[in-house]
């Protein structure tokens, strides 16, 4: 069965068998380098004390255990801020955020790609020079604009920038123009449809993939953030923050601090399992023309 | 752009003689209201926390702000004490240079290979191989294990490993040692570079027209790297100018990742990049003026590198 499949989808034209070894020697050296430092943390996260401090150091476990996710929690239970407080921040952070930044893109990218008014070459252009710079070198003037508008200090502080996220417009965008057929549209528009209702009851449905991945990158982003420079409350910090503070506690945490990345390494990996094609269809359309 | 007009003005023949360009810019803009009402939320948000800081800070860049004063023009001083007073500066700049001169290219490279190697597997394995590579740029601070395989006691495997082979008599402090600092944070970086313009590539190989390769074996094509230069590559052109803009700006951005590697500052400033004397300033002297030049500085660097390769990309296959 299955290497029927193979044939199917390699068109087999030339192909060689030195070239196909040669390949998978490759993808079994990077997969190795790839993979190793994330099977070794599973097996940190696993070991008992004994194993952890133990030399020559094992690359496997003997006696797995699951004390160190034990001791994890034992250490949330005692911090300062209830731990409670910093999941529901993380959770309330995540999905405001990521809703915010997928209605706004969503709305944004229907108009630059399928509605023809004078100047979307130019907003769209201005989106795609946003991807060539890291927006780090805006944070400090956003500080003095943040000041302003009094969200220093405040849930907003992290959740509006988010809403902004230029590369999930970006995708969404692209993804638009090429997958809905514009007789569709132009059909709706004839009927009287406006354009407001064609976007919820025909396009949306038919981007799918496209809000899946904006969900996922701004998810994963938003999940893996830590603290941010423009929120100094405890009570408003993040579960990623609190989760590193635990564990920097030296030595004695080591096998906490392995349990720790494993807990937040657990649920972006999961998310993109469930949604890879999603994304990989939505990928498809990424490219950037001239 | 020129066949959108045709279009336009064929729905419209009668009307559009009469008018000048402006009044018909300006009843395209009346007709699609609507359109305008879509980009706004987006782009005041863009336009607020993206655009404006940017100018901003240009302008902030020729004062001497620190945030309790109302600042002074002092036109080009910051610039010239960056260059010509700072030499942790000087250094940063050689280190970001070289660390976005080697990650960039290596990890697109890296991204191109793997992903045209992935694309020969059959779909499930090609899904688990695809999850292997891309889960290290996703997984939060799981890098930070290097620092345990790397630990500088003998804990660590790599020690371990030099000392029971005899290589070694005692532990090396590898992210503590100058010599190894900069080798270390670029493999680790390497290692979670595997993002997006991956993702992008994988999807590019899946959607190259597949009767494209047969017309190709029997125009004369011999084997798969030739397949690759002349039909593959050409078609993916879009994806591969899309990664390069990925990887471009993600090897300057890797600041957060050498800090919780090495610390901060790293040892003798051999890890120092642009990245952290932008912090330092912005961050811990809220010498704004001096941080808004230096991030001025940082912005033209990464606006000037995407171009270059813009430039050299648009011409694969020509």
């Amino acid at each position: 069965m299955s290497k029927l499949r193979i044939k199917k989808h390699n068109h087999a034209l030339n192909r060689s068998f030195a070239g196909d070894l040669s390949i998978n020697g490759v993808l079994l050296l990077f997969g190795v380098f790839m993979f190793f430092p994330m099977y070794y943390t599973l097996v940190q996260a696993l070991k008992p004390l004994n194993e952890l401090w133990m030399f020559p150091p094992r690359l496997y476990v003997v006696n797995p255990t699951l004390k160190n996710f034990g001791d994890l929690f034992e250490l949330m239970s005692t911090s300062w801020v209830p731990f409670s407080r910093y999941i529901f921040n993380t959770v309330f952070i995540s999905t405001v955020g990521t809703f915010g930044n997928v209605m706004l893109s969503s709305f944004a990218a229907y108009a630059l790609a399928k509605i023809k008014f004078p100047g979307r070459k130019f907003l769209f252009s201005t989106i795609v020079y946003s991807l060539m710079f890291n927006t780090t070198v805006a944070g400090i003037t956003n500080f003095i604009t943040m000041s302003a508008l009094g969200m220093i200090d405040t849930y907003l502080a992290v959740i509006v920038p988010a809403w902004g996220s230029t590369l999930g417009l970006y995708l969404m965008k692209q993804f638009m123009q090429t997958s809905v057929p514009n007789a569709v549209l132009e059909s709706a528009r004839l009927d009287g449809a406006s354009e407001w209702k064609i976007l919820w009851t025909l396009v949306m449905p038919m981007v799918k993939p496209a809000w899946l991945t904006l969900i996922i990158f701004s998810f994963q982003n938003l999940w893996n953030a830590g603290t941010s420079v423009y929120i100094f409350s405890e009570e408003l910090k993040t579960f990623s923050y609190a989760i590193s503070q635990i564990v920097s506690g030296g030595i004695a945490r080591a096998g906490a601090s392995a349990a720790s990345t494993v807990v937040m390494m657990i649920v972006p990996i999961t998310v993109f399992v469930v949604t890879q094609s999603n994304v990989i269809q939505t990928m498809s359309t990424s490219g950037m023309k001239d | 752009m020129a066949k959108t007009k045709t279009a336009a003005v064929k729905k419209q023949p009668i009307a559009v003689h009469d008018m000048t360009k402006a009044q018909y810019t300006w009843n395209e803009m009346k007709k699609n209201k609507v359109a305008y009402a879509l980009v706004a939320p987006f782009y005041i948000i863009f336009l607020l926390f993206t655009i404006v800081p940017v100018l901003l800070s240009v302008i902030i860049s020729l004062t001497n702000f620190n945030m309790l004063e109302w600042p002074d023009f002092v036109f080009m001083d910051n610039y010239v004490r960056l260059f010509l007073d700072d030499d942790i500066f000087i250094t940063a700049i050689k280190n970001t240079l070289i660390f976005a001169a080697i990650t960039g290219p290596v990890s697109y490279l890296m991204s191109l290979l793997l992903a045209w190697f992935i694309n020969e597997l059959s779909p499930k394995m090609r899904a688990l191989v695809t999850l292997i590579f891309y889960a290290p740029s996703i997984s939060g601070n799981v890098y930070l294990i290097w620092t345990t395989m790397f630990s500088g006691d003998q804990y660590g495997i790599v020690n371990a490993f030099l000392i029971e082979t005899g290589l070694i008599s005692s532990p090396i402090q590898f992210f503590s040692d100058t010599d190894y600092i900069m080798p270390l944070v670029i493999v680790v970086a390497l290692w979670t570079s595997l993002g997006t313009s991956f993702l992008s590539f994988i999807a590019g190989f899946q959607v190259v027209d597949r009767t494209l390769y047969e017309a190709g074996a029997m125009d004369g094509i011999k084997n798969r790297w030739q397949e690759l230069w002349s039909i593959t590559l050409p078609s993916m052109k879009p994806q591969m100018m899309f990664g390069a803009v990925m990887a471009i700006t993600s090897s300057f951005g890797f600041g957060a990742v050498i800090t919780n590697l090495v610390g901060f500052p790293s040892p003798d400033y051999c890890a120092h990049t642009i990245m952290h004397h932008l912090d330092d300033y912005g961050g811990a002297r809220f010498e704004m003026g001096y941080a808004s030049a230096i991030a001025t500085i940082l912005f033209f660097m990464m606006i000037g590198s995407n171009m270059l390769i813009k430039k050299l990309l648009s011409k694969v296959g020509k």
